[in-house]
């Protein structure tokens, strides 16, 4: 943007303006037709509207001060009126239909950029390691989507235009006015130097102020989100008054830094304005002075005549309107453009790295036994891994081998969470994690589907090093179910084919009544089809576990991570999915979770964990027979009672 | 609706009163100040009046327009104070309404819809009466003002805006009534966007697992689409507010100078009022703009008054009673002809004819499968929600008796999904009993077996816990929350199945702390393991809504098919 409105951009608060309105910049230009558009229509009606508005004095000029003083007949007079009225008519209805026609196109454009930001920022944030959610809280994010992109939708929706259409304003009669009296245009200049002061002096305030305003509102709103999520706690402890008290502590807060902002935001407008009307009593003055006769500067260059102060001091009042309107702008440019930088900062976090180029095909086996690429589903699948020092390319059937070597991990550089584990689970096996809480399970599984990463080699799926897999491909090889059970907004069908969306209704109820779901969700009102509202607050913690277990057997997976899939699901339920799970798990590498220690009697290995460490590990009769820690755990409940 | 919005002005009233009164001087020298301007041109320098007249008129005008600008400066505060402590008091009302309110309400609404109105939409509506009450007026005594000048200089000229300010109302307002509708789908599909993100943020581990990313990208992008859709749609209307007031205005100015120009060529009128009277016709019809503005902002911001005034309508259906009991004589809890239904149907309840005594220091446990109303059955007993028939009794006496918090302080229950909130984990488990010692907090942990772990940490009972206690695991979490129920001291403490992340051994100790130490509280656990509940006095089987069996773990063991089942399930391939 141009000379004047960046110079004011630059005192204001954003850290780094320029970049953002660069990059803001860049969305609109992906409309550059449109925005070229916008530009000569902006510029066209501004232009008009000086015309046109020029024409009334013609009128006067030509034809009514004519006919008055009897140059002209009335009928003359009259249709010269008629004419020039015409003329005047006819601009006017053309700048209405210029200003029609570029708000309508900058609707247009800002809504297309707001979702294509929008857009942007869901897809980013789709590609954002597991690291970056759990470090940040949810409002924060849902903030961007909502707080920020909406200041910045009046940026787009107003401001641009606005500030466009006074700049085109301010130059064409800046120029103008240079031509009339530069001595007068001096003053004017005098004066537009000290708006341009003030301007960015309340502006530098009012930006700061709105930046404590825009955190004390984070704030105020973290704590609604959070209260009212956990409000069911809320009122189980009776703490309605000590949060209602909390609450009007930050309120306060924020209402504090809120008059100061909404202060300052406002005072620009007046200020402005009468700015612009003490210009206008200077020029008359400073103009009288040059333009008297027998007055101080009679006869010398800067002299002019009475008529130029007259047409000079519209001028100011032209100059100074759209002045005073860049400068209300000023506040809601700030304001969009701090929005627009925390939405940057999300779209320029790293995202989740992927340099994975071992990729999952399916495979048919030639009559030698040698594996060839198909395009078709064959249901037989493979990895293909490509070598690139020679080009050529292997294939190596799945199988579903997950072998940790030597694994130490830890979610911050100074906490280790898992110290040196080592554990094979060949193609069909049953493993599972016992241990307390927090000794390390759940890393485990986020290690292997690459939630977060560790160097190279430690972990290998079928002899390949998974830091070479695409993690797209690595997931869809592991079904997971979660301990907690999570469902997405549509039908329960929909649900269930999750992960895997093009599978057919028959696979669907397949899936449903392997987990043991199908027999209630036939009794639903709609059955397959019932709506799930968010997280499916209208079905049981059971029933949404029996979906999420539903939607892991759809997929069919070679390894299935079964992570306290089944602490919500009583244990009669239990026996009576066991059949199905059975089935779900057979030929399938399996790691299981539980502290349910009868979910993991039948585990062909069984690994003890503590404090992030294998401490024991065999099956369950050679652990029970070694008495040692699997052997408290499992005797335990009734030893200790 | 708008008068009980409008109440929360409360003790900012004086600023919101003052606002328009300084917008009024303010307006008035905006008003005053151009016949100035035309003074100092008429007289000063086209006329003979000289330089001191312009010396004087100039410096009068200079002197309005301070004054001008200090009206409008204390304009700018005194709005900013009535605004902001508006929405300060409108904010606190829905915070305290929602914290009152019951989980039925809590269901009723979404979280998430909740939130959005205590936050975008009392941010929508503080703008709009920011602007409400510096433009209200301002724009009718520019209008009035400008209208009397205009008068004033040509009656008959006047008559034009007796066409062009209805013609131009009428237009307004056509626009405003077809606009309400369409932004209020535009803030629904809003709801829906927003709802999608949310879903995406809780459930981010689920769709990574899946490899859904791209899906869910897709159907976001539908979203936002149809978002954009219905912003169009509405603000397609909006923006045709602008050039129609231009056309209006332009149309009024060239009748006003066709016949105003005939006036002066028949002599009848002077140059110099013609376009004073264009100036006016400008300020009159800017000042319409500016009211219709008004009402634009008040129609976007419509639907947020309506879903605020919504929540303040909601009245909590669970409240203490007049005359509430405050003391809770004992732990007993008694059932009598209980049925409930969360949508309050009488005729379709998941719970039926519930009749149960349990006496005070009784240790009971509850078992029963997924859907048996475990949960729905004790939540009864603290009130979360109210029984559809029958009666609920603690302590002998019907729950809808006592004092709310004496009832909820006495009825400690831990939840099956159970919260920490930010702050440090001693603050978490103060929520208990503010006043509790570093002490009685210990003893609390202890029997909840969270003492060992809280003080593995570096920081001990001072860690800060992240947002919904992102940093323990599941198992802590539970036992933080079970040690948070125990400070309360309560004489019956529910546990729906609140341990079920934590392992076998330190389950056990649990209850054997609980048994040993809180042997005069009355303890319900609800649990999936017999071996949770085998010890206590007795077990509640539930099946499907109705009492299966109500008996000491021996006899259940005999007669009870679903506890035989249930026992079997667990207890096959024990070594």
């Amino acid at each position: 943007m141009p000379g004047p409105n960046r110079a004011k951009m630059a005192m204001g608060k954003p850290k780094n303006a320029g970049k953002t309105i660069r990059r803001v910049l860049k969305y609109l230009l992906q409309y550059k037709y449109s925005m070229a558009i916008v530009m000569v229509l902006i510029i066209a009606n501004s232009f008009g509207q000086v015309y046109a508005m020029s024409y009334l004095q013609n009128i006067i000029d030509d034809a009514l001060m004519p006919t008055v003083s009897g140059v002209l007949t009335i009928t003359e007079g009259t249709a010269k009126l008629l004419s020039l009225l015409m003329w005047m008519g006819g601009t006017y209805l053309i700048c209405t239909i210029f200003s029609y026609a570029y708000s309508r196109i900058m609707l247009h454009v800002s809504t297309g950029t707001l979702l294509t930001i929008r857009k942007e920022l869901f897809t980013h944030m789709e590609t954002l390691p597991l690291r970056y959610f759990d470090t940040h809280t949810h409002g924060d994010l849902m903030s961007r989507f909502t707080n920020d992109t909406d200041t910045m939708r009046e940026m787009l929706s107003n401001s641009i235009a606005n500030v466009l259409s006074s700049l085109v304003t301010v130059i064409t009669v800046f120029v103008k006015m240079v031509s009339y009296s530069w001595a007068l245009t001096i003053i004017v200049i005098l004066m537009m130097v000290l708006q341009l002061f003030l301007i960015s002096k309340i502006g530098s305030k009012s930006g700061h102020y709105f930046q404590k305003q825009q955190s004390a509102i984070g704030a105020v709103n973290g704590y609604i989100e959070e209260q009212i999520a956990g409000q069911k706690v809320v009122k189980v402890f009776c703490h309605e008054d000590e949060s209602k008290n909390d609450f009007d502590k930050l309120n306060s807060v924020l209402c504090d830094a809120s008059t100061e902002a909404q202060t300052f935001a406002s005072l620009m407008g007046p200020i402005m304005n009468n700015l612009g009307h003490a210009l206008y009593a200077i020029t008359a003055i400073a103009g009288g002075l040059l333009a008297l006769e027998g007055g101080p500067f009679a006869g010398t260059a800067v002299a002019i005549s009475l008529g130029t102060v007259v047409v000079f001091l519209q001028f100011t009042r032209s100059f100074t309107q759209p002045l005073s309107q860049i400068g209300q702008q000023f506040n809601v440019i700030l304001a969009s453009l701090a929005g627009a930088e925390r939405i940057f900062g999300v779209l320029d976090e790293k995202p989740e790295m992927d340099e994975g180029y071992v990729s999952l095909v399916n495979v048919t086996y030639d009559a030698d036994g040698t594996l060839r690429e198909s395009e078709k589903h064959t249901g037989e699948w493979a990895w293909r891994h490509p070598h690139k020092a020679d080009g050529s390319v292997t294939y190596t059937p799945l199988k579903g081998e997950i072998v940790l070597d030597d694994v130490t991990f830890g979610y911050n550089e100074d906490k280790v969470v898992l110290h040196d584990i080592t554990m094979t689970a060949k193609p069909g096996e049953k493993i599972a994690l016992v241990g307390s809480t927090g000794a390390g399970k759940t890393t485990i599984t986020n290690l292997i589907n690459r939630f977060y990463d560790v160097p190279e080699g430690k972990i290998r799926y079928d002899g390949i090093n998974i830091n070479k897999i695409k993690k797209d491909d690595l997931r869809l090889s592991l079904a997971m179910v979660l301990q907690d059970a999570h469902l997405f907004t549509g039908t329960v069908a929909d649900n269930i084919r999750y992960g895997r969306p093009d599978a057919s209704m028959e696979d669907v109820v397949k899936a449903a009544k392997l987990a043991n779901a199908d027999s209630f969700i036939v009794h639903l009102e709609k059955g397959y089809d019932t709506m799930l509202t968010a997280d499916g607050g209208n079905l049981s913690m059971g029933q949404r576990q029996l979906l999420t277990i539903a939607r892991a057997a759809i997929i069919d997976p070679p390894v299935l991570v079964l992570d306290e899939a089944t602490s919500s699901i009583d244990t009669r339920t239990e026996a009576l999915i066991g059949e199905g799970m059975n089935r779900l798990m057979k030929g399938r590498t399996v790691f299981v979770i539980a502290h349910r220690l009868s979910t993991v009697r039948n585990a062909d290995k069984i690994m003890v964990l503590e404090h992030g460490e294998i401490i024991e590990r065999g099956n369950h009769d050679e652990l029970i027979a070694q008495k040692g820690k699997y052997y408290q755990l499992y005797t335990g409940a009734f030893e200790l009672s | 609706m708008l008068k009980k919005i409008l109440k929360s002005v409360g003790e900012y009233k004086k600023w919101a009163f003052l606002t328009p009164l300084v917008m009024i001087g303010e307006v008035l020298m905006e008003i005053l100040i151009p016949l100035v301007m035309a003074k100092i041109i008429d007289e000063g320098i086209n006329g003979n009046r000289g330089m001191t007249y312009i010396l004087e008129m100039g410096g009068l005008m200079v002197l309005m327009a301070c004054l001008s600008m200090g009206f409008g400066a204390l304009g700018s505060r005194f709005g900013a104070k009535a605004g902001a402590g508006f929405a300060k008091n409108l904010r606190k009302r829905l915070f305290d309404a929602t914290a009152d309110f019951s989980f039925r309400n809590v269901d009723k609404f979404s979280t998430a819809s909740l939130v959005t109105r205590l936050t975008t939409d009392v941010n929508n509506v503080q703008n709009a009466f920011m602007m409400f009450i510096r433009m209200a007026a301002r724009a009718p005594i520019m209008l009035i003002g400008a209208l009397i000048f205009a008068v004033n200089i040509n009656a008959r000229l006047s008559l034009v805006f007796l066409f062009s300010i209805p013609v131009l109302g009428i237009c307004l307002a056509l626009i405003f009534f077809r606009a309400h509708p369409r932004f209020r789908v535009m803030l629904k599909k809003y709801d829906a966007m927003n709802g999608s993100v949310q879903e995406n943020l809780t459930a981010i581990r689920v769709v990574k697992a899946f490899v859904r990313e791209k899906d869910e990208t897709k159907k976001f992008s539908m979203s936002a689409e149809e978002v954009r859709a219905a912003q169009l749609k509405a603000e397609k209307l909006v923006i045709l507010t602008n050039p129609l007031m231009m056309l209006v205005m332009y149309a009024t100015i060239i009748a006003v100078v066709w016949i105003g120009g005939g006036m002066v060529m028949g002599g009848t009128f002077q140059i110099g009022e013609l376009s004073s009277f264009v100036t006016y016709v400008t300020q009159i019809l800017m000042s319409l703009m500016m009211v219709s503005m008004i009402f634009m902002m008040l129609v976007i911001s419509w639907a947020s008054f309506t879903r605020i005034s919504e929540v303040l309508d909601e009245k909590s259906d669970i409240v203490s009673p007049e005359n509430p009991v405050k003391e809770v004589k004992d732990g007993s809890v008694d059932f009598e002809d209980v049925s409930f239904s969360y949508l309050g149907d009488e005729s379709n309840c998941v719970m039926n004819h519930i009749n149960l005594h349990i006496g005070s220091g009784e240790t009971i446990g509850i078992i029963g499968g997924t859907g048996s109303s475990k949960s729905t059955l004790v939540q009864l007993i603290p009130r979360l929600y109210d029984a559809t028939l029958g009666a609920v009794k603690v302590g002998g006496l019907d729950v809808r008796r006592y004092d709310l918090d004496t009832l909820r302080t006495q009825v400690a229950m831990v939840l099956q999904k159970n919260v920490l909130f930010s702050g440090t984990i001693i603050d978490n488990l103060r929520w208990g009993n503010e006043n509790a010692t570093q002490e009685e907090v210990e003893e609390a942990c202890r029997q909840a077996q969270a003492h060992d772990f809280i003080m593995s940490f570096p920081d001990g009972y001072q860690t800060v816990m992240g947002q919904g206690g992102v940093n323990v695991s599941g198992g802590q979490k539970q036992r933080l929350c079970i040690a948070r129920a125990l400070l309360k001291r309560p004489k019956i403490v529910i546990l729906d199945d609140s341990t079920s992340a934590v392992d076998t051994a330190t389950d056990a100790k649990i209850r054997k702390a609980l048994r040993e130490q809180l042997s005069g509280t009355t303890t319900i656990i609800i649990a999936q393991r017999i071996s949770t509940v085998q010890d206590c006095d007795r077990v509640l089987v539930l099946d499907n809504g109705e009492i299966s069996a109500f008996d000491t773990h021996e006899n259940l063991l005999k007669n009870n098919h679903i506890y035989q089942e249930v026992n079997a399930s667990q207890q096959k391939g024990v070594a």
